[in-house]
């Protein structure tokens, strides 16, 4: 029986979108790990924003613009105090995880020689390998890969003994995308810093569900999404300690980013400004920062305690159906399952789930060494937020059974 | 399952043209009164029909859809164009066997003229949004570029 830690009905009030049918039916959304849904207290700040004070920041001499700076200054604040950073010049505003580990990965090229070396995770968002790729390319350096095993966790065994004097940059989730599982990053942070390699850690699926102390952590770069808590599309954050901000040369050019202009030589602007360049998504910037005071008002902890119990729910029902897998079936893990069914194809079981009105992704979920590795084409993942209930697990159990039936 | 014996049948009916086998195939979707009996029909039809011989299942006649994966296999028997293919998802296959039974067996000339607005009407538009990702647009896609080929190879 789910112990309910705050009062579920009002917080399923504060989503409007939670209300609608789809496909004749009350939408089930439980695709929260590609994008959560959006509360009313951060719809209303974009049009509020919209509606009163929208400008252009950091130049204007007019009262809106001095407005619009404020309110947006205060949001990179409220992004610090959230992640603990020791300076609210530490906080860059990104267009999202991807943006802030490309901006990474690009600094890293002039710092980079042949030969040496990058670690990734075997359990990485395509996000989060490519832009290693492409850089390994450009510098000579090599690409290493932790290996995983069977139930989803990273061997760190392994990761201990490719760690050397070459190794440079070690990359990982804090969560993985495709199975939930939680990754160790304390441990893999530590033993990277001993052999003075900088770490930049994927907080996108993790930051809905755990606070990251970016300070305790000592990592020193760290990047999410806002869309994937509670704020809009279009906007994230990279934090990274200062003195490797300052190390790392500007991503792009533009407004915002110099000090000073002349033909023959431009001085970048301080940080955070040299890695903003161009009018940002303000907007979106404020509304992520409504986002996270809406999430620390319902408090991490509550959240973390109440998608635990559904996901233990679900879990223990979803295996009660007869030839059904899930896939990654680690104790750390955020409340996602990743699944499939004896002898069904993931994109069928999905098909059937959506036309009864429950929202699930199937495939790869952008990680195919993954899937490669289990020898599947793709999973069903169903990823809770705390605004699901457990009568919509339910529901979830109910259509993949009927799926099963007509399928198989 | 009703409706499975006409499918059979339809390989014999060479003589039918694309838009005829188009409205047949309406006329029996019509008969279903909601999604699941739509699905379920799709499903069988998914089932029951092996389509393409293995030798053919190679990568080269793969088409990559994000999820499911389809291959099509193309030959001229005559002077029409006979298709065969296959995907590893159900409902997925389905759709193949309605594409393959309205486009196979067909004049190139034929193919590439023809419409495909009957998908809209019996109800699996959702299936053939550019967007979805499985592989069917790039399906008809190919179809067509295979009854290009030929068409140069006939003329």
């Amino acid at each position: 029986m789910i112990q309910t830690v705050f009062d579920i009905l009002s917080i399923r009030k504060d989503f409007p979108i939670l209300n609608r049918k789809v496909n004749g039916y009350p939408l089930v959304y439980l695709d929260n790990a590609a994008t959560s849904q959006t509360p009313k207290k951060v719809i209303d700040t974009i049009v509020d924003y919209y509606s009163n004070y929208n400008a252009n920041i950091h130049r204007g001499v007019h009262s809106l613009s001095q407005e619009a700076t404020d309110v947006y200054e205060q949001a990179r604040q409220k992004i610090q105090r959230h992640f603990n950073a020791a300076k609210p010049q530490e906080i860059i505003f990104t267009s999202g995880t991807t943006h802030g580990i490309n901006l990474v990965a690009n600094g890293f090229t002039s710092l980079l020689e042949k030969g040496d070396e990058i670690i990734v995770s075997a359990l990485e968002h395509h996000s989060n390998i490519v832009p290693w790729q492409m850089l390994c390319e450009r510098t000579g350096a090599v690409l290493k890969v932790i290996p995983m095993n069977l139930e989803g966790q990273l061997v760190m065994g392994e990761y201990h003994k490719l760690l050397s004097q070459r190794t440079k940059l070690v990359f990982c989730n804090h969560v993985s995308n495709a199975l939930g599982t939680i990754n160790p990053i304390e441990e893999i942070i530590a033993a990277a810093h001993k052999v003075g390699a900088a770490v930049l850690i994927d907080g996108a699926q993790a930051a809905p569900h755990i606070k990251a102390d970016v300070q305790k952590l000592d990592v020193d770069f760290y990047v999410v999404s806002a869309h994937k808590m509670c704020g809009p599309t279009g906007v994230g954050m990279l934090y990274g300690k200062e003195e490797w901000l300052n190390k790392l040369p500007p991503y792009q050019g533009g407004g915002e980013m110099i000090a000073e202009v002349t033909f023959e030589k431009t001085t970048y602007a301080e940080l955070p400004h040299k890695f903003e360049a161009g009018t940002p998504n303000i907007c979106g910037g404020i509304a992520f920062g409504a986002a996270l005071d809406y999430m620390n008002a319902i408090g991490f902890d509550a959240i973390a305690q109440y998608e635990q119990e559904l996901l233990e729910y679900a879990t223990q029902e979803l295996l009660a159906i007869d030839g059904l897998k899930i896939y990654g079936d680690t104790k750390e893990k955020t409340a996602v399952i990743s699944f499939n069914i004896e002898g069904l194809h993931p994109y069928d079981i999905g098909s059937i789930l959506d036309k009864l009105g429950v929202a699930v992704r199937t495939g790869h979920h952008c990680a195919q060494p993954i899937m490669d590795f289990y020898k599947i084409p793709g999973t069903v993942r169903a990823s809770f937020s705390f605004y699901n209930t457990k009568e919509e697990v339910d529901i979830l159990v109910s259509s993949v059974r009927r799926a099963k039936t007509m399928l198989l | 399952m009703f409706g499975i014996v006409t499918i059979i049948q339809w390989a014999q009916n060479f003589d039918m043209g694309i838009k005829e086998i188009q409205e047949e195939i309406v006329d029996e979707f019509s008969m279903f009164e909601d999604w699941m009996q739509r699905y379920e029909y799709m499903i069988e039809l998914g089932k029951s029909l092996p389509m393409i011989k293995e030798q053919y299942k190679t990568d080269d006649n793969i088409i990559k859809g994000c999820q499911s994966k389809v291959w099509v296999h193309a030959e001229l028997e005559g002077d029409k164009l006979v298709f065969t293919a296959d995907s590893d998802a159900i409902i997925t296959k389905g759709i193949i066997a309605i594409l393959i039974r309205a486009f196979s067996n067909q004049k190139p000339k034929d193919i590439i003229e023809a419409e495909t607005d009957f998908i809209d009407e019996i109800g699996l538009k959702e299936h053939l949004s550019p967007t979805r990702a499985n592989g069917l647009v790039s399906m008809i896609k190919q179809l067509k570029l295979y009854a290009v080929a030929y068409q140069t190879q006939l003329n």
